[in-house]
């Protein structure tokens, strides 16, 4: 797998085509040299043989009989050498053992043309020859020549020359093999000094990818790598320009929800006083004027539980939540969140341990009641409370006879303000419970999930790591808290 | 009925707590900065001090130190919910006891009468314990025969430890003894208190020979 993707590579690619470049240059190279070296060796070795014999015929023509008699002949064979057969009209010479090679087509060449003609040809064997045909010329003592009739036809082996030629192509070949390690080296420097830039950018992006914004590579040369580098570090300028911009965005949406929420305390406080004056007051009243006045009072809780919300949300936004931890006996403080409700009656508490856990007592509280309260109002008889202890984790799961949450709401139920049912929009609840239980459980190094008990229920559970690392508090200072005005 | 002493710069905030706590019974002064707070508090002399933190010019937690040199009269401080910064300045500047923003009228008269409770006269016996001599009538206490002032806190702390030696409370139910919370009551009152109590009994502070320190539990009256 690895392997084939290494052949894909850019390395490989370059590897590859640059050695098929050098080798088929290189062969083409020392293929045409080698060929107009062996021409030229085996025209040099043609006129040679070709000469010597015309020279040999010259030495015995001017002795020659004429018309000859088959002694003649002989004798002129017998100067050629021995693979010559010489003929006048029906009369031939002996001949010798390659003579048979003698084709047809040069004693026709050699009669029509009337010189002398060459043949290469290369033997059933493989080997090749050298066919000379000649007519010999009578040279009268007046200087005049006459064809005389008398043919000759030597062959003449050429395998010396074809040793040379072997020699040759074998020397053009190791030429060739030899530039093959220097061409693999050279591919590989170039492909590195292409690839460097490359595998630079490939960095950047991956930090730019895992959220380091600050990731840059510096542009070397004018080449097409270098002015990818540049547009690529013009997108990541581009993209951390848009990420600030909607960080700063976010941040001001954050402070924005914390400054209302502390602005909105003041009022809230003057109207909590009040109400209960108020709720004194109305005691005597008639019914429509009581009314009114419970309304006020109901709306006016409701509004302080909102603004708590929403202040405990901005300060999990600015990470300026802390936790207080001390030793809590885990199955009392689920007991006396459910009492001091109200809910004790409502709830079965099973607990077959008693842990005690470093944690913090009043955001167990929160998450603990937020999810009884949630399943005492969205669910249905019986919630059930679950504390279970291992020595690595605690566990409460809070479960209720309802029927169940869909897979849709399980997911989106710690949503901020999400509302399973729209319908029934307008609960006790402020729609932040549940995500403020999970930033508490998170607060801990823990989790809050939602699903489904095996009854058909919706079942919540929270579980925190019982060693606390110290490390995992924010150690935020309170004092970087959201709203400045506070000090 | 007792004679309140409300500083709150919000005019409508400290009129509506005015008339809230009114109601439960408490004849309530108020004023607007911690100036004229700390004006009023030498010229009326209240049983108790309600103080919102945040406050123009002289700031909360100064107006709280000032009142405590002056004397043992119990504070009680407004924070921002849940604000840790203002609750640990605020108790380490002698506040007895806080209620959050906004705070609930009902919440801050069960504060009050708890904080007042505690300066009222106990079955009256002495405790002496080595150099320590603690009236618990006459809700005094002298430490080799020196007179120690002891905000009504810090004494029904004391009392309720020196009570019983050698028996380990935890925060949680000094916390219900003595502030009378609930079961979510904040731990830090009582570390603070036990803190301020040790500067005043202790010789050295930081190796207690009265109120010691159990690890993991809470504290305990040294027996011996």
């Amino acid at each position: 797998m690895t392997g084939r993707r290494w052949l894909r590579g850019l390395r490989a690619r370059l590897l590859v085509a640059f050695l098929t470049v050098t080798v088929l240059g290189a062969a083409a190279a020392a293929w045409a040299s080698a060929r107009s070296a062996s021409t030229a060796l085996v025209d040099g070795e043609q006129r040679r043989i070709s000469e010597t014999i015309v020279g040999q015929v010259r030495t015995v023509t001017p002795q020659l009989a004429y018309p000859p008699d088959r002694p003649a002949l002989d004798r002129l064979r017998t100067v050629v050498g021995e693979d010559t057969v010489v003929g006048y009209r029906g009369l031939r010479s002996a001949d010798g053992a390659e003579t048979r090679l003698v084709t047809p087509a040069l004693r026709s060449a050699v009669r029509a043309r009337g010189r002398t003609v060459t043949q290469r040809i290369t033997a059933a064997d493989g080997r090749p020859w050298l066919l000379v045909g000649m007519p010999i010329v009578r040279t009268a003592p007046n200087g005049a020549r006459t064809p005389s009739g008398i043919e000759l036809y030597a062959v003449r082996s050429l395998g010396g020359v074809e040793v040379q030629i072997d020699d040759l192509s074998r020397s053009a070949a190791r030429t060739v093999a030899l530039t093959l390690p220097l061409a693999a080296l050279l591919a590989l420097v170039a492909a590195r000094s292409v690839l460097r830039p490359v595998r630079e950018l490939r960095d950047t992006a991956r930090r730019l990818a895992d959220g380091d914004l600050d990731a840059r590579t510096s542009p070397g040369g004018a080449d097409e790598v270098a002015q990818l580098t540049v547009t690529i570090n013009e997108m990541a300028d581009a993209i951390q320009t848009s990420m600030t911009e909607m960080q700063r965005m976010q941040a001001d949406a954050e402070r924005f929800v914390a400054d209302v929420s502390h602005e909105l305390r003041t009022p809230l406080s003057t109207l909590t006083a009040v109400t209960s004056v108020l709720a004194i007051a109305a005691d005597g009243a008639d019914p429509d004027a009581r009314e009114a006045v419970e309304l006020a009072i109901a709306e006016t809780d409701r509004l302080v539980r909102l603004v708590e919300d929403l202040i405990e949300v901005s300060r999990f936004d600015a990470g300026t939540a802390v936790r207080r931890e001390e030793p809590v006996d885990v199955v009392a403080a689920v007991r006396d969140c459910l009492g001091a409700r109200g809910w004790a009656d409502q709830v079965d508490l099973v607990a077959p341990d008693a842990p005690v856990v470093r944690l913090d007592r009043r955001r167990l509280d929160v998450i603990v009641a937020n999810l009884v309260g949630n399943a005492l109002r969205h669910g249905g008889p019986p919630v059930r409370v679950e504390v279970t202890a291992t020595p690595q984790e605690l566990q409460i799961a809070v479960t209720d006879g309802g029927p169940g949450l869909p897979a849709d709401v399980a997911e989106r139920v710690f949503d901020r303000f999400y509302k399973a049912d729209a319908a029934r929009a307008r609960t006790p609840g402020s729609g932040l419970g549940l995500s403020i239980a999970r930033e508490n459980a998170r607060l801990h190094r823990g989790e809050l999930t939602a699903g489904n008990a095996a009854g058909g229920g919706a079942r919540f559970v929270l579980r925190l790591p019982r060693d606390q690392g110290s490390e995992a508090a924010p150690c935020t200072p309170p004092t970087s808290s959201p709203a400045p005005e506070d000090r | 009925m007792a004679a309140i002493l409300l500083v709150e710069d919000d005019p409508l905030v400290r009129r509506g707590l005015q008339l809230a706590l009114s109601r439960h019974g408490h004849d309530v002064r108020t004023s607007d900065s911690g100036e004229q707070g700390l004006e009023q508090f030498r010229a009326s002399t209240p049983d108790l001090v309600v103080l919102d933190l945040m406050l123009p010019g002289i700031d909360g937690f100064e107006v709280c130190r000032r009142i405590r040199d002056a004397g043992d009269v119990p504070v009680i401080i407004i924070t921002a919910k849940g604000d840790d910064f203002d609750v640990v300045g605020g108790l380490e500047a002698g506040a007895d006891d806080y209620v959050v923003k906004p705070a609930q009228p009902s919440v801050l008269d069960a504060r009050i009468r708890a904080v007042l409770r505690r300066s009222g006269g106990d079955t009256g016996d002495l405790l002496v314990h080595r150099d320590l001599r603690i009236d618990a009538a006459a809700l005094s206490v002298s430490l080799r025969g020196e007179p120690v002032t002891l905000t009504p806190t810090e004494m029904r702390l004391l009392l309720t430890l020196a009570r019983s030696p050698g028996q380990v409370f935890s925060r949680q139910q000094l916390l219900e003894e003595v502030w009378e919370h609930d079961y979510l009551g904040d731990s830090r009152l009582v570390d603070n208190c036990v803190q301020r109590l040790r500067a005043k009994i202790e010789t050295s502070p930081a190796t207690p020979e009265y109120v010691e320190t159990v690890r993991g539990f809470g504290y305990r009256f040294a027996r011996r």
